[in-house]
This record gives structure tokens, sequence and C-alpha cells, in this order.
């Protein structure tokens, strides 16, 4: 099960501690070789690089900022495999732990969710086999 | 939370930690299958402990606290069994080794320990279906119940086959080790061959629908992203992961709503998963770049990578395509490969080419019963206009396909030579 960590703060002043990064960069360490982690890279707050393409009214909007209400927001983001929604619980819950000991004070947000992968096919790829 | 929540969340813990739970302690005990019963040992300890207690906030400390505690005590009483047999036997003085300094040990850079386990686990002394087992079990976790499952045996079967397989481990004498140099390269060849079977296991689901299969690919990737991690020197593990990667990126377009499969021809390309396939080419660079092009995985990667480079079905370097099946043939010599490198020629020369191929091929007592034979043949005499025999030789592989879907879709396309015959008419 393909599982996508968003995590984002209110707290946009604030970049992780030499700890923090140090725990991070142990528990990635971790979870790339045990064959989990496939990709992770951080967000820059949307006000200072980003863009929002909406749909309001029937009409489509770019909104380039300033966004007054969003533009404390800045996160990361990480694509794991998981077996199931309680691996990629404990997973979440271990990668906040870190922020909790290694960050006093923080607050956030860290979201848990599955990306739509092919569920269970039995089926035999006739064209794949002969063919490639 | 509810005590079976606690219980699912523990399992799941311990799945996460256990391939460094068992890592750790074979480094500690020198023995494999005593890190496992230990691991598993730790395990029971949660389950009776943590729906008191809570989950406690670093469960992996803890378990891996609990591990070592046990194993400690192992080491201990091994000891006092040594120095009681040396008083009794008097025999010259051979100081137990000094406790090695677990903590130490444990900090320690898991990459090599998890090679050695992967090593151990695919022992060639081991059956290729006892070192699949073993791997699913120690490096993905998977209980034994979900191995019987995946294979479709037994568990009882399943759990034997273990035992033995850890027993035959032990009498070995040979439960811990990683081989260096050219002996690690000949060695990975067993790892990678029963990397590669799991993954098929569950990609080609020649046999039952259990759920549990497209789990497979994944517990194979995984291993396989593992491997090029712990060694990566080696192109042609580098070569395997390219070719799960792209093979599982189109896991999503193999089949219709209804569960019927889709030719690659016939596959939305926008289903495929772009993130995959980009994975998978980087590994397919990595493994060009340590001089594996000539690897029977890496040539395998190549090709697929035809495929997954073309936007459409048009775009495919087919040339490319059979001159990689040659280097293949070569390398393996397979009347299967012939045949697919019959259908990349006919794709880049022409039907009549390809089937001078397929008919030579007819005779091979290997594909006597292959249904894929009949398949290829049809499709060429199709194209050529030929639909008597183009029908007749559907008619044959229908006979031999094993799959029902399979079946239902040769049935149609005998039906459509049938009817273009009556069109000509």
């Amino acid at each position: 099960m393909r599982i996508m960590y968003i995590v984002t703060s209110p707290q946009s002043d604030r970049g992780p501690t030499p700890a923090l990064m140090e725990a991070m960069g142990k528990l990635a360490d971790r979870e790339i070789k045990a064959g989990r982690m496939l990709d992770t890279g951080g967000l820059m707050p949307i006000a200072m690089a980003g863009a929002q393409v909406r749909i309001t009214d029937g009409k489509l909007g770019v909104i380039d900022g300033p966004f007054v209400e969003t533009k404390e927001l800045i996160g990361g983001y990480a694509i794991f495999e998981h077996r199931d929604m309680e691996e990629a619980m404990a997973g979440a819950r271990e990668f906040m732990q870190l922020h909790l000991e290694h960050m006093p004070g923080w607050e956030g947000t860290c979201e848990v969710r599955v990306m739509a992968t092919p569920g269970v096919d039995g089926a035999c790829d006739v064209g794949a086999r002969a063919h490639a | 939370m509810t005590a079976a929540d606690v219980n699912r969340t523990i399992l799941a813990v311990w799945r996460i930690e256990q391939p460094c739970l068992i890592t750790g302690l074979s480094r500690m005990l020198r023995d494999v299958t005593l890190a496992e019963d230990l691991t598993q040992e730790a395990l029971v300890a949660a389950l009776e402990h943590w729906p008191v207690t809570g989950v406690p906030d670093k469960p992996g400390a803890w378990l891996m606290a609990t591990a070592k505690r046990r194993a400690l005590d192992d080491l201990r009483r091994r000891r006092m069994l040594a120095r009681k047999h040396e008083m009794l036997t008097r025999e010259q003085e051979q100081e137990q080794q000094a406790m090695p300094d677990p903590d130490a040990a444990l900090d320690d850079d898991i990459g090599d320990e998890l090679l050695r386990l992967i090593f151990t686990a695919c022992h060639p002394k081991l059956s290729r279906e006892a070192r699949a087992a073993l791997a699913l079990r120690m490096i993905c976790g998977l209980t034994t119940e979900e191995i019987a499952r995946a294979f479709l045996q037994p568990e009882a079967t399943i759990a034997q086959r273990i035992v033995r397989a850890k027993r035959t481990l032990s009498e070995s004498g040979l439960t811990y080790e990683a081989p260096r140099g050219a002996e690690l390269s000949e060695r990975l060849a067993s790892v990678l061959e029963v990397v590669y079977l799991i993954f098929n296991e569950g990609y080609t689901a020649a046999r039952g629908d259990e759920w549990l299969r497209p789990q497979l690919c994944n517990d194979a990737l995984r291993m396989g992203r593992v491997l090029t991690l712990v060694a990566p020197q080696e192109a042609e593990a580098h070569g395997l992961l390219a070719l799960m990667e792209l093979n599982a990126s189109r896991l999503a377009a193999r089949t219709d709503a209804a569960g019927d499969p889709i030719l690659l021809m016939d596959q939305n390309r926008a289903r495929w998963d772009r993130l995959q396939i980009r994975r998978g080419l980087l590994a397919l660079a990595r493994a060009h770049d340590l001089g594996g092009g000539q690897g029977f995985y890496t040539l395998q990667a190549a090709i697929v990578a035809c495929h997954a480079r073309a936007k459409t079905p048009a775009d495919t370097d087919w040339p490319r395509v059979a001159k990689l099946y040659a280097e293949l043939a070569a390398l393996v010599r397979s009347p299967v490969i012939e045949l697919n490198r019959a259908v990349a020629i006919g794709m880049a020369e022409g039907p009549a080419t390809a089937l001078v191929i397929v008919d030579q091929l007819a005779h091979e007592p290997a594909l006597k019963n292959y249904h894929l034979l009949g398949s290829v043949r049809g499709d060429l005499l199709y194209k050529l206009g030929r639909f008597a025999e183009a029908h007749a030789a559907f008619e044959v592989a229908v006979k031999l396909a094993g799959n029902k879907r399979e079946r239902e879709l040769l049935m149609r396309r005998a039906d459509e030579a049938r009817d273009a015959m009556t069109i000509i008419r």
C-alpha cells in the first residue's frame, strides 16, 4: 500500500533543529535500507515559491499569492510502501515523536494519505509475457 | 484504543522493527536462528505488557531492550554451562570470548548486517522454496500463515519448511556469513533468483486470486531495494530492481474493471506509474554504469524500459527490443525468449519474417504445451491475412491456456479470425 505523509506546520519561521535533522536522518536511513521509503522531499512555503490553480464559480483562476491565510505553511512529504494502515500509522507516530523530542514547542500535522494504486489484480497479462 | 487496536499496532511496530532486531541480535549472538527466536519473544512480551501499560513512546527501543535482556540471559547461561563443562572435563582453559558490548554493536551501520541476513536466508544449502519462505519471514516480517497463503500451501507445510531450513542452517555451521568479492557475486545470483521468484509469484498470478499475491510483488521490490543499498556495486542487483520496478509500474493498467487482462499494446499508458518508472530507469542506468549491460536481469529490464519510454505503442523502439532479445537469447538458450524475439521482429520488420522464426519453434518440445506459441502464431497469420490458419492456431492456444481469462481472450481472437474468414468469402 502506497502511503503519502504530508507534514505541515503553522510555524514558518522555525526550520528543523540540528538534533531533529540528525534523528530524522537516522530514521530515513533505516527506512530506506528496509526498502520502505521510496521518495521524500521538503516543500518551500507557498508564498515564497508556489501558486494555486483553482476553479471557483465555474471559472479557472491562478492565484500566485500573497496567501494571507496559508502563507505560514511549510512542510514536506514522504512516500512509503507499507503493508497496511496500521503500519503506516506506526511510522507516522514514530516520525512525529522525533519532533516532540528534538524540537520542543513545535506544532504541526502529519497527514497520512493512502495513494491510489492498483488494488488486487488476479489476472494475467498475456501481452506482457508475450511481448516483454 | 481497544485491545484489538493495540494488538494491531503492536504487530505493525514489530514488523517494522523486526529486520533491525534480528540483524542487531545476530551480530551479538552470532546465531540468526536464536536472534529470530528472541525477536519473537520480544513480540510476545509486548503483547503481554503494552495492552496494560500502553504503547511506549519508543516502541522499537523497548523491543530491542527486551530482546537484548533475553539475549544477555542466554549468553550468561551459555557461559555458565561452558564453565561447568570446563570444570568437569578439565580441558585446557579456553576462556570464552569476552562478551561484546551490545550497545556499540547495535548503534553500528546495519547495512552489512542486513546483507548477512539476506545471504543467510538465501543460503544455497536450502531449497529455493525454503529460501523464499525464510526471506519473506526474516526480511519482510511475514507470518507463517501469510507465507502459506501467498504460496497456496498448507500452513503446516510452510511451518515445517521453515523449521527444517533453520535446522539445516544451524547444523551446517554456516549460519552467519556475508561473502566478499567474487564469491559475493556468485552467491548473489541465488539471492536474486529467490527475490525474482517471489516477485513473479505475485505478478503472474498463475493460480488463484488471493489478495496477498500483489503484496508479494511489493515484498520482492522491498528486498530488491534493500539489496541495491547494501550491495551497491552489484550491477545485477540494480538490474533486477529495475526489472521489477518497471514491470510493477504497469500493474494498474494490466486488467480492466472486470478483471480481464489487457494486452501491453492496448494498455492505457496514462495509468502506468510514472514515479515507479522513473525509479526503474534510474536503477537500469546504474546497472549499466556498473558494467551490467549484458546481465540476465539488466537485459530484461532494458527490454521493459523500451516499452516504458514509449508514449504510444507505435513509438516503441522495436528494432532495439529485437536486438536485446537476441542478446538475451545468446545468454540463455530458451525457446520462450526466441518466441519473444519473434514478436519483436514481427513489429520491427513485419509478420512474414517473424513467422519463419515461429514456425521453426513449432517442434521445440519445451513449447509443445505452451499456449503463447499458438497465440503468437495466430496473431502473425492474422496480420498476413491467412485467417483460416490464424483461426486454427488460436484454437490450439485456447486448448492449452490454463488461465480462464486468458482462454476467453484467445477465444475472442479465434472468433475474430473466423469472422474475417467469412467476410472475405
